[in-house]
């Protein structure tokens, strides 16, 4: 669906933001429009996304995870196969492209762990911007060869010193930039989030993933999927694959959450399952938060999840029902990212190992004439030295 | 008195209103309420008291800590009521400043019913746009309080018409790009065609603020605007010394920009 003309999916979405940045959001709408209703540019971003990224990602029956406890086919949608190894590059390779098109000077963007600044620093390069990637303090030094990798592309990365030093730290920071500086410069979101038109213009990036995963299981299997399940942080992955599905009714949607420690504890980064509504970051949807407002601190093992909001359609799709959402703990997200790589062969990001992870809980309760997708958003690399230290 | 009167006073006197920021809280909550009453005593016109907000979007670092340091001893929505209750019988008028969320949380009607009580006389919301102010304005309006809503420098004409038309009190004029803060000396030379702008499209007093910090700077823009705000610099004033002698520093800070908002 398209949100409306203020940008609400239902009672989600909008623009809470300083009135400096208003013009800019128009602008972008009005570019927005104009491109994805010109088949030229839809090409050019297929293009490089065959080319550069090495799209189409194939879909992979799994030959060992969870068939001990199921007969259903588990179909893995290989994201993490993508260049830089993640879903995040077919949002900047879109966002670049309009950057170009709007005549834009240089490109900011935040990052959390470090994947989307990457990805960021990846068309940076590859289109001569310039690139400036906002970065808390704390995940900087958590971080260390994202930062040199986004050094070693171009990027300059800035250590955001203020609040927690996290990455909603970094959003805030990259907010204020745009703000003075707002006329030459493209902020690219990594995720569904953020004031409209940013929710609805990174999920048209990311539904390549949903568009191609449908035709994919329909060319293989000659039927849909019974379940999709993807993991939620800020949730563009999610979105991503879910926009391919989302009109197909026999389809159920799983978003996993990062539970952290579990919902009952303070140390949580799940959203949906444990916040309530409110606006952050330019957007009304659910949100940790204490009850006089303030964003709480989050928890969860992969820094891809831990963000206090979520995107304002996955707000919809929770209160509507279309989509149903889960936690999955950080343990149990461990178990999965172990067991799944001796199964399978593959080493999966620990943002996609909560996916795996309800995907075998689900797999238990299917059979043989059920179909499950998991969306696989990215490969673990970047986790190893976390996990080897535990 | 409503905040439309007193500027239409200062009109009649021929000189702009002189508007200081403290937040809430900071350095302590009692500091807060003695800067408030010392604030009257050296003439200041209406005061501008920020909620703490831990992801304040629009400003700078001075203003982000001063949050921050609020917080870390209670500070927020309850504890900025009670302040301004306290601070509001001996006080300049109190205009709350508070990011959104907050007041979302507390619930407007609530919010308005007790900031009435409390005694403010109206409410900035920098992260509520023209388009998103409809509800919380109306709560506030319901008990009398006004509304100030921004305009920026990167806002069309016609947008500042609708914005002036809808703005309650006065019309916050943001004076550049970017975020509150002392920072960098600013050039005025747009802001006074921002303004000029801006007188064309409504009669609305007209309150400058965004880096407006030393008595240059007050006596520049006192001489296009109705009211001119003056808040991270203030806050630098006094965030070296010690708690105790926060008000002082405040006074002294505040002292010869009033003059010059008056000469």
């Amino acid at each position: 669906m398209k949100p409306d003309a203020r940008g609400y999916f239902g009672a989600f979405g909008g623009r809470y933001v300083p009135e400096v940045l208003v013009a800019a959001l128009e602008e972008l709408e009005a570019a927005v429009d104009l491109a994805f209703a010109d088949a030229a540019f839809w090409a050019e971003y297929h293009r490089i996304l065959g080319e550069f990224v090495g799209r189409p990602s194939p879909i992979y029956a799994t030959t060992r995870y969870a068939h001990d406890v199921s007969a259903a086919p588990l179909v893995l949608k290989r994201e993490d196969l993508n260049h830089t190894g993640a879903h995040k590059i077919n949002n900047t390779v879109g966002q670049a492209l309009l950057a170009r098109r709007m005549g834009k000077k240089r490109l900011i963007a935040e990052t959390g762990a470090g994947q989307h600044g990457v990805a960021s620093a990846v068309v940076g390069a590859k289109f001569g911007f310039p690139v400036d990637v906002y970065m808390g303090a704390l995940d900087v030094e958590r971080q260390a060869l994202n930062v040199y990798i986004m050094q070693l592309l171009g990027a300059t990365v800035h250590p955001v010193t203020g609040g927690t030093q996290t990455l909603k730290d970094a959003t805030n920071e990259a907010f204020r930039v745009w703000a003075a500086q707002v006329e030459e410069t493209f902020y690219v979101i990594g995720s569904v989030v953020g004031a409209h038109p940013y929710p609805y213009m990174v999920r048209e990036f990311q539904r390549v993933i949903g568009d191609e995963a449908r035709a994919q299981c329909l060319e293989r299997y000659g039927r849909l999927p019974s379940d999709v399940i993807a993991c939620v942080g800020g949730g563009s992955n999610a979105m991503g694959i879910f926009a391919g599905f989302v009109d197909d009714p026999s389809v159920r949607l799983w978003g996993v959450e990062a539970g952290g420690d579990g919902l009952e504890t303070p140390r949580t980064a799940a959203a949906l399952g444990a916040g309530s509504v409110g606006v952050l970051h330019g957007s009304r949807s659910y949100l940790l938060q204490t009850a006089q407002g303030q964003v709480r601190d989050t928890h969860s093992i992969s820094a891809g999840l831990d963000y206090p909001g979520v995107g304002p359609e996955h707000a919809y799709l929770k209160d509507s029902g279309r989509a149903t959402y889960v936690p999955i703990t950080d343990t149990q997200a461990l178990e999965a990212f172990h067991e799944f790589a001796r199964c399978e062969g593959i080493i999966p990001a620990l943002e996609s190992a909560h996916a795996i992870a309800f995907a075998r809980n689900l797999a238990a309760e299917r059979g043989p004439d059920d179909l499950i997708l998991v969306n696989l958003s990215g490969r673990g690399d970047k986790d190893l030295a976390q996990i080897r230290a535990l | 008195m409503r905040l439309t009167e007193l500027f239409a006073e200062l009109r009649r006197e021929k000189r702009p209103a002189f508007i200081p920021y403290l937040m809430a809280g900071d350095p302590t909550a009692d500091a807060t309420v003695a800067m408030l009453v010392m604030l009257r005593t050296v003439g200041a016109d209406i005061v501008e008291v920020g909620i703490p907000y831990g992801d304040p979007l629009a400003d700078g670092p001075t203003i982000a800590a001063a949050g921050q340091r609020a917080l870390a001893h209670g500070g927020g929505v309850a504890q900025t009521l009670d302040i301004i209750a306290k601070a509001s019988p001996a006080s300049p008028p109190i205009v709350v400043f508070s990011y959104f969320n907050p007041l979302l949380q507390y619930g407007f009607e609530r919010f308005a019913r007790e900031a009435k009580r409390a005694g403010a006389v109206g409410v900035i919301v920098p992260d509520v746009i023209l388009e998103e102010a409809h509800s919380l304005q109306s709560a506030l309006a319901a008990e009398g309080l006004d509304m100030p809503l921004l305009v920026a420098p990167t806002t069309a004409k016609a947008r500042a018409a609708r914005i002036c038309a809808q703005a309650t009190g006065f019309v916050y004029v943001v004076s550049r790009l970017g975020v509150t803060g002392a920072g960098s000396t600013p050039d005025f030379t747009p802001l006074h065609d921002q303004i000029s702008r801006l007188r064309e499209v409504t009669t609305m007093p007209l309150a400058v603020g965004f880096g407006v910090s030393n008595v240059g700077h007050v006596k520049d823009v006192a001489a296009h605007a109705d009211g001119i705000i003056v808040g991270s610099a203030l806050i630098d004033a006094y965030a070296k010394s010690a708690p105790e002698d926060a008000v002082a520093a405040v006074q002294a800070f505040v002292t010869p920009l009033i003059a010059a908002s008056r000469a």
